[in-house]
């Protein structure tokens, strides 16, 4: 789509700003979306309603009224704060979970960026993320906020290794980090996915990152970083108005970025299940998006089943299993490619 | 070691488990009733807003004695012994025109104590709940059915009858100073007060026609113009 674009526009500059863009034609709508089926599925598992009310079916509308109503909200800046960090850190946060997005293939037209480095770019490029929250945790002077910080960077510190692990394990298939080749190579039928492939070690592997991006997107069972209960609203405390509303898009960017990586190593990507059957960009498009839907709704699904874990918890499931775990996937794979 | 493994597999077991539970109660119909929309039935002896049907109400204060939080402000001027304010549904003579009834029902805490006195049982609880408002003010109801003017009107019969009443009870009992006779005077004296043999008033016929309106019923006669107290 990269070249197209560039013969069409005669313009390099602007063909890589659109390019740049895409993903966001997307992530708005969703973060939007996302929030209130969030709310929905919490409100149907607790046997309530839910948003009713604005829009007319089924308080579709709210989640719109909710951001025009952050948009007009005071910006409050507390005055002991950093004010230069806690201006930052929104931003840092969501470039961190949308710069993700340039490597990940949407369809086998198009992906930001074919580097061959995708995978690792991405796995890199994500962690700003953490960077982002320790600032907004500091900057704020607010006890809570540090709490949460602090939180957070130690669980995602935690929960990159078993992340990277467990990725590592289909790379070793794949024998590559370019995502879009990555792709390419599980086209077909649905078995030929990866995550049916070298069983049950992928399959392993991919519980064991999902379990570790929940950790990472610092949803339940491991939201202690925003933890409403204990941290009033952990590192985000200090936060009103749009700035919020960017974490909130941050964090509901995340989610879908983490599937859809999830999606595009285990799950064949933009592939369609069925062979040839709706194959081709476009369908890709929906396959793709479908998938990381799907994991989106997982999630939602796992936030509104378990409870919060302690940190001693967090860091036992982190180091004592998810970790050892991971190592034995790559170390089955391995012995089976040897094999 | 044996725990370590148990442990792991219980975690996902009960994940598992929970995921279920949760899956199934997402088909579960909602316990939530919309509400504006769609109403519970009230329970039948459920307290609410307070509603005086003033056609029967003889102006006893036993409701405002009863009240714990003084929601009550209410004035009664004596009725000219001319005057036939008709009798009360059940069967009471009422003898006292009402001039002010009113009821701070944000005070009230609906303990239902004003319902239980009531010789009449004109004062009831009713079953509408939804009367907030913007200020506080408005929620004094104003139940009294005569009009301002006849209020004004019926206060200065009622005063005039009075001072007259003064000034031959003054009269009587220099009489029966004079007399000194104290066993003559008592009973003179007595009978004057309650049964006045007097020409009414001029105004008396006027009046006596215009009685307490129609009776109104669910939404109490309120005065949000004029928060009187
Ligand atoms: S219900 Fe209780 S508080 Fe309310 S007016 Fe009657 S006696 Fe007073
Ligand atoms: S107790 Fe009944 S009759 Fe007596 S003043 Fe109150 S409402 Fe009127």
């Amino acid at each position: 789509m990269e070249q197209p674009l560039k013969d069409l526009l005669s313009n390099d500059v602007l063909a890589y700003v659109i390019m740049a863009f895409i993903p966001l034609l997307w992530i708005v709508p969703y973060a939007l979306f996302a929030v209130w089926l969030e709310r929905k599925v919490s409100a149907h598992m607790q046997d309530r309603l839910g948003p009713m009310r604005v829009g007319g079916w089924h308080g579709w509308a709210q989640t719109i009224a909710d951001i025009l109503k952050l948009v007009q909200k005071e910006d409050i800046v507390p005055s002991a704060a950093d004010k230069k960090l806690h201006f930052l850190s929104p931003w840092v946060v969501f470039i961190g979970s949308y710069a993700a997005f340039a490597a990940i293939p949407f369809s086998s037209a198009y992906v930001g960026s074919n580097i061959n480095l995708g995978l690792f770019y991405v796995i890199a490029v994500s962690t700003l993320v953490v960077v982002g929250i320790l600032m907004a945790g500091w900057s704020s002077n607010n006890k809570w906020s540090l709490f949460g910080a602090m939180r957070s960077a130690a669980q995602i510190v935690s929960y990159e290794i078993p992340t990277a692990l467990a990725l590592l394990a289909v790379v070793m298939i794949a024998g590559t980090l370019n995502l879009q080749e990555i792709n390419q190579q599980q086209t077909g039928w649905f078995w030929h996915w990866y995550i049916f492939k070298k069983f049950p070690f992928v399959f392993v592997a991919f519980i064991i990152y999902f379990v570790a991006s929940l950790a990472e997107t610092n949803r339940t069972p491991f939201d202690l970083p925003e933890a409403e209960s204990e941290l009033v609203a952990g590192y985000h405390t200090e936060y009103s108005g749009m700035k919020f509303a960017l974490f909130f898009l941050a964090e509901y960017a995340n989610m879908f970025a983490v599937s859809a990586i999830g999606a595009t190593l285990f799950l064949g990507g933009w592939n369609s299940p069925f062979g040839d059957f709706l194959g081709g960009p476009i369908w890709g498009v929906f396959w793709f998006l479908s998938k990381g839907m799907f994991f989106v709704v997982v999630q939602m699904w796992l936030r509104w089943t378990l409870p919060r874990l302690r940190v001693d918890q967090l860091m036992y499931v982190s180091w004592k299993v998810l970790t050892p775990w991971a190592f034995v996937c790559i170390l089955g794979v391995g012995f089976w490619m040897m094999m | 070691m044996k725990k370590y493994f148990r442990d792991i597999f219980q975690g996902i077991w009960s994940v598992l488990i929970g995921m279920k539970v949760t899956f199934l109660h997402l088909f579960t119909p909602a316990v939530t009733i919309q509400y504006p929309d769609v109403k519970l039935k009230l329970p039948e002896r459920a307290r609410n807003r307070l509603y005086v049907n003033m056609d029967d109400c003889i102006g006893c204060f036993q409701c405002d004695i009863a009240c714990p939080v003084d929601c009550f402000a209410i004035e009664t001027a004596k009725a000219l012994p001319t005057e036939d304010l008709g009798t009360t549904s059940t069967g009471q003579k009422k003898k006292l025109w009402v001039t002010k009834f009113d009821i701070d029902i944000a005070k009230c805490c609906y303990c239902g104590l004003c319902v239980y006195p009531c010789p009449t049982e004109c004062i009831k609880m009713t079953d509408v709940y939804e009367f907030s408002e913007f200020d506080r003010h408005q929620l004094i109801y104003n139940y009294a059915t005569l009009t301002p003017a006849e209020i004004a009107d019926v206060k200065v019969r009622t005063g005039e009858y009075e001072k007259e009443q003064a000034v031959k009870k003054a009269a009587a009992a220099t009489a029966a100073a004079q007399a000194k006779a104290a066993s003559a005077a008592a009973p003179g004296t007595a009978p004057a007060a309650a049964k006045p043999a007097m020409a009414p008033p001029a105004t008396a016929q006027a009046t006596a026609t215009v009685a307490p309106g129609a009776p109104k019923e669910a939404p109490p006669p309120t005065s949000p113009t004029e928060p009187s107290l």
